[in-house]
């Protein structure tokens, strides 16, 4: 039986019927993997035999009469970011390069007692800084769609496996669109969680009041599932919001619709690709004919997300990242002259350029005499890009946009210029910004057969409804079944 | 583009505890400028009475019973040390005897 391309559902379903059993489900993604990653390069690291014998305790688990539900046998990659007790923890990063987690994330402990299986460590440009996975100290990952071309980033890895077969799912974190831009370039469903639905203990930090952990799927309704098992209040996270969780999937059933929803002229300008605009468009006019109604909204302060972005993220990245220092753990100097030295030389050789570049520009923008004119005049904006969003909010259910400005570029095409890379991040921020769910689902293909994404804005704390729309559209169409030829 | 003229980029990577090198230092005062005269733009919006946003959802006066819990035993917290004696972390000398 071919499984590598199933959605979740199917999966589970063949799991719960004893059709197959979890250890040959995992035997089928471990060969996929040998097969496809010497060129997809998706994996920094996999332990097979780990995987496989978590792999048996679900059988042994389901034979038992305890399957825990729909996830219990289900392998889920992980973003090279997020703690599993025992297993590496780089962030693509030198620095990283022989860290063992200690602990469990939060997610990684909810997926394990929904009896998910924790699958590999995936690659994304280091310490989640990009949009291309081509900022990895590790490797450089492939869109499976086009070997030549980038998976997006910075959850390249864990888009590029699910896109490639590698794995039916896996979870990543997006602090500007790093979730959902990758999965438009691969051609899958990636959502990005309202800020504290999901907890971030565990999770190396890169902008604390942006980062959030979601997952990629083929479906959204495997979305659906593995948001079920991740989010949640947690006390380990502080800014984890108390937001009662709901049977996800059950809602997708539910929830019909019509719909309003907004299009925002300011996503829609220049510097959109045509083919990608024309794809949205008919995606819109799906929804009309649906009996959604279709209203043009305005968001005045788009043209600002970029700005506002590049200092609160990297502010929030000085500080966070200023805890390597080559002391407690990480990559230490070989040579120091002393304790000062150690710190310096050991970063200077444990980061690339693009962590560097934004912990220089971090530490300027949070440099006393700039405070107010940077950053925190950076936080007022933020303050009007949120109430664009709010007062779009009262007038329609959800926004349609498209999630990349520009269809997945050639490796090495953007990564001498940074400001360049920072703009195609454009659709994608001002969601963070607000702390507002998104979903990217596929919506087309280019004429040289690269996948689009559309991207759909939601209420806060609404994520079922956000998917209940997205998969509005995804019932009528068929995008969501193709696969690249490896 | 670049007319950072207060960009001092030896001092702003003393206070990041980077060392850097001469051409690093070139290629990021030059990235860094285009950035900087990017956000300029910034300082055309009016934010005059606009309070500052943190957070998304700020949730306020996180508050937890102060009862001790497990820890991560020595040996797994050292595991990741770079250098370590004794259960400790071995360091450079920090002063001169």
């Amino acid at each position: 039986m071919e499984v590598t391309y199933k959605p979740v559902s199917e999966l589970s379903a063949l799991l719960e019927a004893k059709e197959i059993s979890s250890a040959e489900l995992m035997e089928a993604f471990l060969a996929r993997t040998r097969a496809v990653d010497g060129r997809v390069q998706a994996f920094n690291s996999f332990d097979g035999e780990d995987a496989l014998a978590q792999a048996r305790a679900s059988d042994a688990r389901r034979a038992a009469g305890q399957a825990r539900g729909p996830l219990d046998g289900i392998p889920i990659g992980l973003k090279d970011v997020i703690s599993v007790a025992g297993q590496p923890l780089t962030a693509s990063s030198r620095m990283l390069a022989n860290f063992v987690s200690p602990y469990d994330a939060t997610v990684a402990r909810k997926l394990k007692e929904a009896g998910a299986l924790c699958w590999g460590r995936l690659n994304l440009d280091e310490f989640a800084m990009g949009s291309s996975t081509e900022n990895s100290a590790t490797r450089t990952t492939a869109n499976p769609w086009d070997l030549e071309r980038v998976p997006g980033g910075s959850s390249g890895g864990s888009a590029a496996a699910v896109a490639a077969g590698e794995a039916p799912a896996s979870l990543g974190s997006d602090t500007g669109g790093s979730i959902r831009q990758p999965a438009a370039f691969c051609g899958l469903v990636g959502l990005k969680p309202s800020y504290g639905l999901v907890s971030r203990y565990g999770l190396i930090a890169f902008a604390s009041s942006l980062d959030q952990i979601g997952p990629f799927a083929r479906t959204v309704e495997d979305a659906a599932l593995v948001l079920g098992a991740i989010a949640g209040h947690d006390p380990l996270d502080s800014t984890s919001f108390p937001s009662p969780i709901p049977d996800y999937r059950a809602e997708l059933a539910r929830l019909r619709g019509p719909w309003r929803l907004g299009i925002p002229r300011e996503y829609f300008g220049e510097g959109l690709d045509p083919e990608i605009g024309a794809a949205v468009r008919a995606a819109i006019d799906h929804y009309r004919k649906l009996g959604c109604e279709i209203r043009e909204i305005s968001l005045p302060h788009t043209k600002y997300a970029v700005g506002v972005y590049y200092i609160i993220a990297t502010a929030e990245c000085s500080s966070n990242l200023a805890r390597y220092d080559g002391i407690r753990y990480g990559h230490r100097a070989r040579d120091a002259a002393d304790i000062v030295d150690l710190d310096f030389q050991s970063r200077a050789e444990g980061v690339g350029p693009a962590v560097k570049r934004r912990i220089i520009l971090g530490t300027y923008v949070l440099y006393s005499g700039y405070y107010d004119a940077y950053y925190l005049r950076a936080q007022k904006v933020r303050t009007l890009l949120r109430r664009d969003f709010q007062r779009a909010g009262t007038e329609v259910d959800a926004i349609l946009t498209p999630t990349s400005p520009i269809p997945p570029f050639k490796r090495g095409e953007k990564s001498a210029d940074p400001l360049a890379m920072y703009l195609s991040d454009v659709y994608t921020i001002g969601v963070n910004l607000a702390g507002l769910p998104a979903v990217s689902i596929p919506c087309g293909f280019t004429g040289a057969g690269l996948p689009i994404g559309l991207q759909i804005i939601g209420q806060p704390f609404k994520e079922a409804e956000l998917l209940a729309i997205a998969q509005a559209y995804e019932r009528d169409h068929d995008w969501h079944t193709r696969h690249p030829k490896l | 583009m670049s007319q950072s003229t207060d960009f001092d980029i030896e001092a702003v990577a003393r206070l990041a505890r980077i060392a850097l090198t001469d051409a690093e230092k070139a290629a990021f005062s030059a990235q860094l400028g285009d950035v900087l005269s990017y956000v300029e733009q910034l300082k055309e919006v009016d934010v005059s009475g606009i309070e500052p946003t943190a957070h998304g959802f700020a949730v306020v006066n996180v508050w937890a019973e102060d009862v001790p819990q497990p820890g991560i035993p020595v040996a797994d917290a050292l595991r990741n040390a770079p250098a370590q004696r004794d259960n400790l972390i071995v360091v450079p000398k920090v002063m001169d005897t």
